[in-house]
């Protein structure tokens, strides 16, 4: 793992991916300039996303609004802003929970074995006997129509990957050579499982964060077109391509459309940076 | 090889077991009071109460599960709070509109991607190449439900080419006498070509919508396999012996690289029926999802639950399926189960 | 060899003549200049030996005149004639004709080297599907009898088999058998016998030595056991860092060997025995060949006999009857 062995040969292998690679460049680009929307869309919008005003409902882009306005005169540019946060907040935490737990449960299967083993492994394959949209389309109807439940619906389908990468990579480690000898220093399982073997683990799921924050966005987008999650006014992506659905057969584009293309560049992005990741951390794994 | 199927089958058992538990406490898992919900906003608390004991709401858990069981074994998964109707009926009648959308799709979707995927790997470099990147990379990031919009407004609003998205047939058409359920396959049983065009005309978006999306991942795995077998031993025997370009493309190399395409179709049937409902929902399918996305609206849950549990037994079964097929084209399944 | 057929094969034109073989891989890390100034020439019904270290050629040679190359790589010098036909300048389809039915060339790691999802008998069929005028209902015959002659037992029942259930000294019989199907006139065994045990070795390498001899068929036999060439080729062929140094009858190569890596090579390897991993007696390492700076001979490096005259192109000198070496100080 060219990244955590020796720091100098790493930053040297990243430049030459990045400069290969100057699509991946890109994405890292478009990643930060999303983060950065995330964090101060609320400032930078140039009129309030929530306020209403029906004199300039359906009007189509122009100077005053760049991307028009929707069905009660509110500003789509400014909403599109302010949904990033929305967005991304709720990938990010479903990402984030479904990463932590899963790694816990796949490194102790992994390790352990046995009924760990078991366990997860059943927890892992009953998730991935749903179709995994379906799935979290029940989670959401049985739990009830918030944005926490869309985020552990997101976090529960998202789960088997990381069961499965964790376990995996734990299982072929388990007996070798350094961790023998850190079990004969005394360190105790949870340590050796935390402070060595789990570093380890890391690279291979950092592509797997990146990709599954992708379909995460297209997951939360998806629940909330059917109308379960996000409820409006509140400005997220998909409710506002739901919202221009029905006019966009009417001829009012746009709607829907700048919802969808920012949605759509948001998810590419991430895709792109997996790739990127990929070929920084294994390039024997392109396809 | 019968032995394999069997065992394939049995492998499949404790899957269905999983999704008919998952399902039971998705029903059971309900904020709130369950009876209230399954009794509906406009309920009495009277008719909350004769709720609770016919779905033995007021017992515990296993015996509900008990009486959960044996209403699925007689196929009763509730009755339909706006409709009246039993759940079971309602999801008979819907599925072939979904299965003709979502087979459609997919074959649109694999005649597309699998030799785009082929092409890519015996050309490496060249403009199919990276286009195939492309689509692998672009068609998976593209919203399911924003690609239909999409479609829909070019080729409907501004190119006319394609019927307004309302559903698998225009007005002035009365369906043929269903045999299949299927449209297009019914109309021409029915020998109606008229009726055939405008089916057909009516599939055409929704089913490009559903493929694209699995386009991606098919067109990656394809091109990837193809291009790992091109560079194994047994091909580079095959040009060594002289065999013709096609049979070395086709006969040797293509046929090894269809195996790990055939163990992606699991994984693009979760997208596919996945996105089947976003589909049904732009185009206005009268399918099972859309049925689904109505009851969910009117607050109505037992055909929520009912077409959770149907997707996913319809999921197990495609798996299944594959699996099998599988089998059948790989001889040496059977020496890795021993 | 015995002197009636030395005397023939001198007068005979040879099956196949390789003159000033040059060949570069183009790869991300610069040009690999894998191949150069290779000569040699091999008669009918004669086994040619070509041995040497991994990395030394001998595959990518034997491949270039099959034009199976890697994509990245490339010929920038010289000829492989064959059949009054020079097959580095011949196109795909007429190379494709002289493929499995004039030269086929057989590998090592048979079970991986057959398609793992069709029937041995059937990847045999194919072969002469392509290469023969036989009747449908007569390549399954046809087949059978291939496989019998490769002393496969049971060979009606073997026909029907997949590659994984084959042990390896089957698969390998079965590629000898594809190889062989359509008698070609020249047969180029790639480390055939790798990855077999010890029995198995000697049945399959008197297998091809009876069936050369039969059929008066050339062969190229490429190992880096210089024993097992020892054991049953006519001339040797020793290879250097994509260089051929030195060509001799085994008897005389064994006697006199003049190239210094080649006595060298000899004294490590005691008769009889195998691998050439006890080079280790040889200083210094085979030369990047990524190099731009290659020295014309790739051995003067380490070579305790270099002088000035070292620097000179190579030329391949006659220093007896058909000994050959490339070499301005041949000891």
């Amino acid at each position: 793992m060219t990244i955590l062995s020796g720091s100098s040969e790493g930053f040297r292998h990243f430049r030459y991916v990045m400069g290969e690679n100057l699509v991946t460049l890109f994405a890292f680009v478009l990643f930060f300039a999303f983060v950065f929307v995330a964090l101060f869309g609320g400032w930078l919008a140039p009129h309030d996303p929530m306020a209403s005003n029906t004199a300039v409902a359906l009007k189509p882009p122009s100077w005053q609004h760049w991307f028009g306005t929707d069905s009660l005169g509110r500003d789509i540019f400014s909403r599109i802003l302010v949904a990033t946060r929305l967005d991304f907040g709720i990938a990010l935490s479903a990402v984030a929970l479904s990463f932590v737990v899963g790694s816990f449960f796949g490194c102790c299967a992994g390790f352990y074995g046995g009924w760990w083993d078991r366990i997860t492994g059943r927890l892992g394959d009953t998730i991935m006997a749903f179709p995994l949209f379906v799935l979290a389309m029940g989670i959401v109807a049985a739990l009830g129509n918030t944005v926490f439940n869309i985020v552990l619906a997101t976090a529960i389908i998202n789960l088997p990957f990381y069961l499965r990468v964790s376990r995996t990579e734990v299982n072929v480690r388990r007996n070798a050579g350094f961790v023998e000898a850190a079990r004969l220093a005394g360190n105790s399982d949870l340590r050796i499982l935390a402070v060595h073997l789990f570093p380890n683990v890391l690279p291979p799921m950092m592509v797997q964060i990146s990709l599954n924050m992708g379909w995460a966005i297209l997951n939360a987008a998806g629940l909330s077109f059917i109308g379960l999650g996000v409820r409006p006014p509140t400005p997220e992506w998909g409710i506002m391509v739901a919202e221009g659905a029905t006019y966009i057969i009417s001829g009012e584009w746009w709607v829907a459309l700048f919802p969808g293309a920012v949605l759509m560049i948001a998810v590419f992005c991430f895709n792109l940076l997996g790739d990127g990741l990929r070929d920084l951390i294994d390039p024997r794994r392109r396809t | 090889m019968l032995k394999l199927v069997l065992g394939r089958l049995a492998g499949a058992i404790p899957n269905i077991i999983g999704v008919v538990i998952v399902t039971f406490l998705l029903t059971r898992a309900l904020p709130g009071d369950p009876a209230a919900f399954f009794a509906g906003p406009a309920a009495t608390p009277q008719a909350i109460e004769e709720v609770r004991r016919s779905l033995g709401l007021d017992r515990s858990l296993p015996v509900q599960f008990g009486v959960y069981l044996k209403d699925l074994a007689r196929g009763d998964m509730g009755n339909s709070l706006t409709t009246g109707q039993p759940v079971v009926r309602e999801l008979v009648s819907r599925l072939p509109a979904s299965l003709e959308l979502t087979l459609a799709g997919l074959l649109l979707a694999v005649v597309v991607a699998v030799p785009l995927g082929v092409l890519a790997a015996t050309r490496p470099g060249s403009w199919i190449d990276h286009g195939c990147r492309l689509v692998a990379t672009a068609g998976v990031s593209l919203p399911t439900f924003f690609t239909g919009l999409l479609l829909a407004y070019i080729f409907y609003f501004k190119l006319g080419w394609a019927p307004s998205p309302l559903g698998r047939l225009d007005p002035t058409f009365s369906a043929p006498p269903t045999i299949t359920g299927f449209l297009l396959i019914d109309s021409l049983l029915a020998r109606d070509l008229e009726l055939f065009a405008a089916s057909f005309k009516q599939l055409v978006l929704p089913a490009i919508t559903m493929g694209v999306f699995v386009m991606a991942p098919l067109a990656r795995m394809t091109r990837a396999s193809m291009l790992g077998v091109l560079s194994s031993d047994f091909i580079r025997t095959a040009r060594a012996a002289g065999l013709s370009r096609p049979m070395v493309l086709y006969g040797y190399a293509f046929r090894n690289a269809l195996l790990p395409v055939v163990t992606t179709l699991g994984m693009v049937f979760s997208f596919l029926l996945g996105s089947n409902v976003l589909v049904e929902k732009v185009f206005a399918w009268p399918g099972i999802g859309s049925y689904a996305i109505e009851a969910l609206v009117a607050s109505d849950y037992a055909p929520v639950q009912g077409f959770v549990l149907a997707m996913a037994l319809l999921y197990v079964l495609l798996n299944l399926a594959i699996d099998v097929a599988y089998c059948v084209i790989d001889p040496r399944v059977g020496l890795e189960q021993s | 060899m015995n002197a009636q057929q030395a005397a023939g094969s001198a007068v005979e034109a040879p099956v196949l003549k390789v003159q000033g073989l040059g060949l570069e891989f183009r790869t991300r890390s610069g040009i690999v200049h894998a191949l150069e100034q290779v000569d040699f020439e091999l008669a009918r019904g004669e086994m040619l030996g070509v041995v040497g270290e991994s990395g030394s050629g001998k595959s990518v040679m034997c491949f270039s005149v099959l034009g199976i190359s890697d994509a990245a790589a490339r010929v920038t010098a010289g000829s492989a004639v064959f059949g009054g036909m020079d097959l580095l300048r011949a196109s795909e389809s007429e190379l494709a004709r002289v493929r499995g039915r004039e030269i086929s060339m057989i590998f090592q790691n048979p079970r991986t080297a057959l398609n793992p999802i069709r029937k041995v008998g059937r990847q045999i069929e194919d072969v002469l599907r392509r290469h023969t005028t036989t009747l449908a209902d007569q390549l399954q015959e046809r087949a059978i009898a291939a496989l019998a002659q490769v002393r496969i037992p049971d060979p009606a029942r073997r026909y029907h088999a997949y590659p994984f259930e084959l042990s390896g000294g089957q698969c390998q019989r079965v590629m000898i058998a594809l190889a062989l199907a359509c008698n070609p006139a020249l047969l180029i065994a790639d480390e055939p016998t790798t990855g077999l045990d010890v029995t198995t070795q000697a049945a399959i390498m008197d297998l091809i030595a009876e069936i050369s001899r039969e059929r008066q068929m050339a062969t190229i036999l490429i190992t880096h056991d210089l024993g097992l060439a020892a054991d049953y080729c006519d001339r040797i062929a020793v290879m250097h860092a994509g260089h051929l140094i030195e060509t001799a009858p085994t008897a005389e190569l064994f006697r006199a060997p003049r190239h210094p890596y080649t006595q060298k090579l000899i004294s490590a390897t005691p008769y009889g025995a195998t691998a050439l991993e006890e080079l280790a007696s040889i200083p210094g390492n085979l030369p990047d060949l990524r190099r731009g700076d290659l020295p014309a001979c790739r051995f003067s490096e380490r070579c305790p006999h270099v002088q000035a005259a070292c620097g000179q192109v190579l030329q391949a000198v006659q220093v007896a009857g058909r000994h050959t070496v490339s070499c301005w100080n041949p000891q």
